[in-house]
């Protein structure tokens, strides 16, 4: 298995999908790609590429969410981060647990963290925050602030 | 059978840390687990935002006490992929230096926990005993016994003389005939073995499937680890070898704790006896606007940081994600089907992170130091025989 093999099978299975692909580095890549096509994405370099999930990171950018999924390939030392841009006004994306047990608790992070909703996520829990904490109020979040009145006002203080 | 729900938590009777574990059990057998978190959650990615890339390495070493390195180290390397930058040759053997002592001590810490959760409390004396002649050589070297402070973004803030190195090694040396001697009553023990042999097992799909880490995926057969497969640092001019075992159950995470002690002892000496000369700051000016990953391999499996720069002083993203995260919710595929006797062991054998390390010196305003250990042992037996005084007690 090769570098260029690898992200030459990616970009032609994936043609449509694949919005925009950036060769940082030999060992990082980033892949922008739209939202719809993610699982079939993930799924193959999971599972057929045999790669190792790192985890998910989730980035509010101000003009639209971004979720970014780090793949890593130890066989050929590459980091594939699949990055999807979400829009503000429809925060909702295909969750990634059915295919795999990994993205489990990460996406219930992203989902208390930045209000993302992942459909055909088993189990959407809070994971971190605690139960009192108010609802609809996200910590990771631009527009947040500590001193944000409604989310004092539920917790008591 | 009726089913019972046994809450464990969120104080942990063995573990210090608050996790709170719901077991489903019949009778004895346990077929259900959930696992909560979050009461240690403190906001640290958040608060990193609001400091300067430099600062950031200070907060994020205190994220946990054992793994004061490997945060640091993923951080830095984070940001030096942002520039992209490669570190003086020295810096990176002192990183790996420190690295190695940290997983030393890490991996005595938890065998020396495990022996404690089984009852065989000869290993837990003899593992911290052990660990406190590592920690003593890294306050040789850094000054401090944890969070050491050795890390900023371009290399390292420290530099090792040349004259600790000799006192260093020799420290280094003289725990290996203990640690041998220890090696073969954890590995030899019968009652070891009846513990903890075929118990937890996690198969090599699950490993796969939820992505576990270091050596709980390696004692599963997963021969991933990124001091080989991604080398950084000064692993990839190292000769050591990988330890991967193929049961998965608790035994053979023990097996891959030890042996790797042992391969760090090894590494630890190479380097300091071949440190090269040189520079060991970069001297970064100003980071650009983009975006770095940090891998690295910490004593739990992969530490990974991703951090998102804007072009100001100030990480405008930081994602902390520690290998736990990845290795607790295995949880789910190796305590189901156990006896309720083995979850205490199941649970602590994917080594969940703990905080220790306590030592004090009373010093009054001037700086004057009025009580130092040994005193405080004195006025502690002082006390004690006080109170049998009183109590009319010989």
């Amino acid at each position: 298995m090769y570098r260029s093999d690898v992200l030459g099978d990616i970009n032609q299975k994936f043609k449509e999908g694949i919005i925009d692909v950036i060769d940082k580095s030999s060992t990082r890549v980033y892949i922008e790609i739209k939202a719809s096509s993610l699982v079939k994405i993930a799924n193959y370099i999971f599972k057929e590429l045999k790669a190792r999930f790192s985890i998910a990171s989730g980035v509010d950018v101000r003009s639209h969410m971004e979720i970014l999924y780090h793949f890593t390939l130890e066989d050929i030392n590459l980091v594939i981060s699949l990055r999807v841009k979400l829009d503000k006004s429809k925060l909702e994306i295909d969750s990634l647990t059915p295919s795999f047990e990994a993205a489990n608790w990460i996406e219930r992070e992203i989902h208390e963290m930045l209000g993302i909703n992942f459909k055909g996520h088993p189990d959407l829990r809070r994971l971190l925050l605690s139960e009192d904490w108010p609802e609809g109020v996200y910590p990771l979040r631009r527009d947040y602030k500590e001193w944000d009145k409604k989310a004092i006002r539920d917790r008591g203080v | 059978m009726a089913r019972t729900i046994v809450p464990i938590g969120p104080y942990h009777p063995l573990q210090e840390e608050p996790e709170f574990f719901t077991l489903t059990v019949e009778g004895e057998k346990i077929i259900a687990v959930d696992v909560e978190v979050g009461y240690n959650h403190r906001g640290i990615e958040k608060l990193s935002e609001m400091k300067t890339f430099d600062q950031s390495t200070f907060v994020i070493e205190r994220i946990c006490g054992i793994c004061s390195t490997s945060h640091p180290f993923a951080y830095t390397r984070a940001v030096e992929d942002i520039i992209p930058l490669e570190v003086p040759e020295r810096a990176k053997y002192i990183r790996t230096i420190i690295a190695e002592g940290e997983r030393i001590h890490s991996h005595l810490l938890w065998l020396g926990l495990a022996g404690h959760f089984l009852g065989y409390n000869t290993v837990y004396m003899w593992a911290w005993k052990l660990r406190e002649e590592i920690l003593d050589a890294m306050e040789v070297l850094s000054g401090n016994r944890n969070n050491y402070a050795m890390f900023k973004p371009g290399g390292v803030r420290r530099d090792i003389k040349a004259e600790d190195i000799p006192g260093v090694v020799k420290k280094v040396d003289s725990i290996i005939p203990t640690l041998i001697m220890l090696k073969k009553a954890v590995m030899d023990d019968p009652v070891l073995h009846a513990r903890t042999k075929g118990v937890g097992k996690l198969s090599r799909e699950e490993a796969i499937n939820y992505s576990a880490l270091g050596p709980t995926a390696r004692a599963s057969g997963v021969a991933r680890d990124l001091r080989k497969d991604c080398p950084y640092g000064a692993y990839e001019r190292l000769d050591w070898e990988m330890i991967v075992t193929s049961n998965g159950d608790v035994f053979d995470k023990l097996v891959v704790r030890v042996l790797e002690t042992f391969e760090s002892i090894k590494i630890i000496k190479y380097c300091l006896l071949n440190l090269p000369k040189g520079e060991i700051d970069a001297q970064i000016k100003s980071i650009p606007s983009g975006e770095g990953i940090g891998q690295i391999e910490a004593p739990r499996g992969e530490c990974f940081h991703y951090v998102k720069s804007d072009g100001t002083n100030r990480p405008a993203r930081h994602k902390v994600r520690a290998p736990t995260f990845m290795n607790l919710p295995t949880y789910k595929s190796t305590v189901v089907g156990q006896t309720i006797s083995d979850a205490t062991i199941i649970f602590a054998a994917i080594d969940p992170c703990y905080c220790c390390t306590e030592r004090m010196a009373v010093r009054n305003t001037s700086g004057e130091k009025i009580y130092n250990g040994e005193d405080l042992i004195r006025l502690s037996q002082e006390k004690t025989a006080k109170i049998k005084n009183k109590l009319g007690i010989k």
